[in-house]
């Protein structure tokens, strides 16, 4: 593969579906040494067309690796898929696992940006660089299992579901079948471009400068992964996946139950991680590039539920049973869509109607909103609830449905919801890391004292794991200190933590200009009014009261302040300008 | 932030990491704060503004740790310690050549602390001042080990050639830290009697041997662990958490592995719940005594083809005083202490894991774990002097 680079390819592969042309281009490495890959480039292609409807041809849709991607540098097999989110309004992007990004990296490609919209629908197919579409007619309204078995052989795929198909607000990408690019609907957004699925697969491997250096790196990130109890730990999740959060989240009880109602479910108990260990023996598997392997799948293929699933398939929507959550889990992934939005937006309609959900009628929902039989629920808790003349039954902010932590048991949780660039997601700056896992240190998850400082650096810090990329769960153990050496083991750029930072708080505030041209601004960065007025449920000790508004206001303003944003939450052309970025409000 | 502050500029104190007033603590949410006036903050200021963080900590420490960090930092650009905790988590420790935001600046953009030579620590926190004290705690205890190992090591090696003696200045170090040593403490206190019939019980017990582990300063800043088994329950110290403020700390974990609500135990649960279910033994308290630490690492062997990685491979069945010493990495991984300390420790009373810290075990309650842990420690310090002045 002969490229200038280390670690990246150099190279980049426009695809125009309405012209069937693709374009190798070049980055400059100014470029790349601003935005590292992954997440950071994908927001630089994305930022032109930003204000783009997500089903105007123009709009791209971003694939990219980082750096470290198909390297030995420990969980770096992730890759960024971005676009405008359909759901949300917000950009929209989404860290996937898999094989797609190592494959694309063999492939001597740092990245796909893909425009235009197909007559039919296709099937884009990459070896080694060269691009192939295809017919992908006979494909329509297949599942994604189906898919991945007619698609065998062709390396990996990112494709979708029916869902998407039939125009599902929150479908997902699913990427080699089991891995989402999930939340914010990016599978529309594959839709709207008529194309059905992508495969890619490659022979090359990626040039790294120093490979003894990236050992040693390797080495020290390892070491700490084992000394992680979150991780390798009895209780980890490589024993028992995502899923081993469950008993920790409803004993701090901060577990999401009947639609933020409550906080804690009393058969919990009986539904965890051990239980679904128990009856299905689920074996690890996980992304490539990874030791953690916290994916669990069954002998016969089944694929157990994260923790979002878990938890929202039942305690948010009242469901006790086991078998429902697996196949709940299952059609979500065939249809392709977001568990998390499926389950929340169940549970808004239960909560609406006053109806309540069995595991029959969990299911019947599901397959009806994947296969267009109910449109009302298929755009999401926000519009449905709109539609329905209650808009404060949606637990969602800015449009995209929130996770299994309740923000009301740890309030640094909370204010990453409010300021999360894609909406209600956990993941920006993931405050449960120190306010209930303990990492790197633990915090009073009942303060928002220092709360906006962590978690903009928070924010900062997930950008680059993004654009490295590496998976978000061993900077439970593990942090930019350690990553920086095999950043530069790799690329040859002698970067520390700090330099990656700067990256990631360049990477991020680029985000904020993109929501700032579609009109968001503090109005949006909030959360539903049910937190400030309503306790979630004490006992055993701990009491779970509603947010203080004032005190979250206050953070708020703080985080803007810390962030470089105007007191509305906008951006200010200054700091753009200090940041390398071009922004004139 | 303010609160946080003076807790930790207090510990400092109660630790003797710290003479009192010495501790320089910042924080910074929206507005940056310092726990008092001082010539030292502008410089510090500086450091803010280059460094995505929220907590800096500047600090001479106290003796014997002042002549010891100021003596390793004489030596050159970086400290590498070989104790686990510091190969686990510090890696190295750079040293700046003075103090200067810049060049602080630039050792800091790349690890957790940096040391001023004849000035003090600087370490930081992204969450909070915590970090900022854990890491300069760890920086004080991972010199203390090796300055007195290195003495160690430099003292035999003079013994067949005197070359290799320690210098002038090295002898003058060692002599001044050894003057501020702290007073050998022979009587372990009087704990609380068990064996413990209820989970309040347990509570109690784990706070009062915690707290006394500290008082002993047999454990650097929060690392360590304790637990006590009940019921087929073992109640256990949250990963992180400090041994002196256990309330509210402590994981209850089912040992027959029905809940994963110990996802926050200690990162040796599996150590601790293997001893828990395969000896008699249901308290385990796990602290880092300095001296056992380092005479952990001492091996007369100095040709062996495992040199540099004794904590991983060592096989020889090697004993400090009548305790044996095990490989044995932190964690659960492959190489982790879970599979070797809780086979040595059925028939032993202790077992010491080699540069990391010595796990003791007691029938009913704390007060054997915590006789023979102080029990070692001062035999230990006992054998190194008795060394020294062998070979002196």
């Amino acid at each position: 593969m002969p490229t200038p680079y280390f670690g990246w390819t150099g190279k980049v592969l426009r695809i125009d579906l309405s012209s069937r042309e693709a374009t190798l281009i070049s980055p400059e490495i100014e470029v790349y040494r601003a935005v590292l890959g992954g997440k950071g480039l994908a927001g630089h292609h994305l930022r032109p067309f930003a204000n783009k409807n997500w089903d105007d041809p123009e709009l791209p849709l971003c694939l990219f690796t980082g750096p470290l991607t198909g390297t030995l540098s420990p969980t770096s097999g992730r890759m960024t898929i971005m676009s405008r989110s359909p759901l949300t309004g917000t950009i929209g992007d989404a860290s996937v696992g898999g094989g797609l990004g190592t494959r694309m990296k063999q492939a001597g490609l740092d990245g796909l940006v893909i425009t235009g919209k197909s007559a039919a629908q296709k099937g884009i197919e990459i070896v080694d660089g060269r691009v192939q579409f295809c017919d992908a007619g006979a494909l329509t309204g297949m599942g994604v299992h189906q898919l991945a078995s007619r698609l065998a052989g062709k390396g990996s795929f990112a494709a979708i579901g029916p869902a998407a198909e039939n125009r599902v607000a929150f479908a997902n990408i699913m990427v080699d079948e089991h891995f989402a690019a999930g939340r914010g609907g990016l599978g529309l957004i594959f839709a709207a471009k008529n194309l059905k699925y992508l495969t890619i697969k490659g022979s090359g491997r990626v040039a790294v400068h120093d490979p003894k250096a990236l050992g040693a790196a390797r080495e020290d990130i390892l070491r700490l992964t084992m000394a992680s109890p979150v991780l390798s730990g009895e209780h980890g999740f490589s024993c028992y996946g995502t899923g081993s959060l469950y008993d920790l989240m409803d004993s701090r009880r901060m577990m999401p139950t009947d639609n933020f109602r409550k906080t804690h479910f009393d058969q919990a108990s009986s539904l965890n991680a051990f239980a679904f260990k128990e009856k299905y023996l689920p074996r690890k598997t996980g992304c490539k590039g990874c030791h953690i392997l916290c994916k669990k799948i069954t002998r016969g293929g089944v694929v157990m539920p994260e923790y979002e699933t878990m938890s929202h398939f039942t305690a948010l929507c009242g469901n006790t049973d086991l078998d429902t959550v697996v196949a709940a889990n299952a059609l979500c992934n065939d249809l392709g869509m977001d568990t998390i939005s499926a389950a929340s937006t169940l549970a808004c309609h239960a909560e609406i109607s006053g109806e309540r959900l069995s595991k029959e009628t969990i299911l019947a929902l599901i397959k009806a909103i994947g296969r267009g039989e109910n449109p009302e629920l298929a755009q999401g808790a926000a519009q449905y609830a709109k539609g329905r003349n209650h808009g404060e039954a949606a637990m969602s902010v800015k449009g995209l449905e929130l996770p299994a932590y309740d923000p009301r048991g740890a309030y640094g949780m909370s204010l990453a919801y409010a300021t999360s660039t894609r909406g209600g997601c956990h993941l920006r700056a993931y405050p449960i890391s120190h306010e209930i896992l303990r990492k790197p240190v633990a915090t009073d998850r009942f303060t928002y004292s220092g709360k906006a400082r962590i978690v903009k650096i928070a924010e900062d810090v997930n950008a680059v794991i993004d654009s490295l990329t590496a998976c978000k769960f061993i900077f439970l153990a593990a942090g930019l200190e350690e990553y920086a050496k095999a950043f530069s083991a790799v690329t040859g750029l002698p970067y520390g933590a700090q330099d990656l930072l700067e990256c990631g708080e360049r990477i991020y505030y680029n985000e904020r200009i993109m929501n700032a041209v579609n009109g968001f601004c503090d109005r949006d960065d909030d959360l539903p009014a049910r937190f400030f007025i309503e306790d979630g449920s004490h006992g055993e000790g701990i009491e779970i009261r509603a947010l203080p508004r004032e005190e979250f206001l206050a953070a708020r303003a703080a985080y803007y302040r810390i962030r470089g944003l105007s007191p509305q939450g906008l951006p200010l052309a200054e700091k753009a300008k200090e940041l390398g970025l071009t922004w004139n409000g | 932030m303010e609160r946080l502050i003076a807790k930790y500029e207090k510990k400092l104190v109660d630790a003797g990491l710290a003479d009192p007033g010495a501790p320089l603590l910042a924080g910074l949410d929206a507005e940056l704060i310092f726990n008092r006036k001082d010539p030292a903050t502008a410089e510090l200021a500086q450091i803010f503004d280059g460094l995505h963080i929220n907590s800096l900590l500047y600090c001479r420490p106290a003796e014997p740790y002042r002549t010891i960090v100021d003596y390793l930092s004489s030596l050159g650009r970086t400290i590498t310690p070989e104790d686990c905790e510091t190969r686990t988590f510090q890696h190295d420790i750079p040293v700046a050549s003075r103090f200067h935001a810049p060049e602080i600046l630039a050792c800091l953009r790349r690890r957790k602390s940096v040391i001023i030579p004849g000035a003090g620590v600087i370490a930081h926190g992204v969450v909070s001042p915590e970090q900022a004290f854990v890491t300069y705690s760890s920086v004080l205890f991972a010199c203390f080990v090796k300055f007195f190992g290195d003495y160690l090591a430099a003292l035999e090696a003079g013994h067949s050639d005197p070359s290799g003696r320690p210098s002038a200045a090295f002898q003058a170090a060692f002599n001044r830290a050894v003057s501020h040593l702290d007073p050998v403490r022979p009587v372990a206190p009087v704990l609380a009697k068990g064996p413990f019939a209820t989970a309040a019980q347990v509570y109690e017990a784990l706070d009062q041997a915690g707290k006394a582990t500290v008082d002993y300063r047999l454990v650097d800043s929060f690392f360590g662990n304790i637990s006590y088994s009940l019921d087929d329950v073992l109640y256990i110290s949250q990963t992180g958490s400090s041994l002196d403020e256990l309330p509210g700390h402590v994981d209850p974990c089912p040992l027959d592995g029905s809940s994963c609500a110990g996802l926050t135990a200690s990162s040796e649960f599996s150590a601790h719940a293997q001893v828990a279910l395969t000896t008699t033994a249901r308290a385990i308290l796990h602290g880092h005594p300095k001296f056992s630490v380092l005479m952990s690492m001492r091996c007369a062997k100095k040709d062996c083809d495992l040199r540099g990685a004794c904590h991983l491979k060592c096989p020889s069945a090697r004993l400090l005083g009548d305790v044996p010493i095990v490989p044995g990495e932190v964690g659960s991984g492959p190489t982790g202490l879970c599979h070797t300390m809780p086979q040595a420790m059925r028939g032993n009373r202790a077992v010491m894991v080699h540069g990391h810290g010595l796990f003791a075990a007691g029938e009913t309650d704390f007060n054997e774990p915590f006789a023979t842990l102080l029990t070692v420690e001062n035999a230990s310090r006992e054998a190194y002097f008795k060394t020294v002045a062998a070979l002196s």
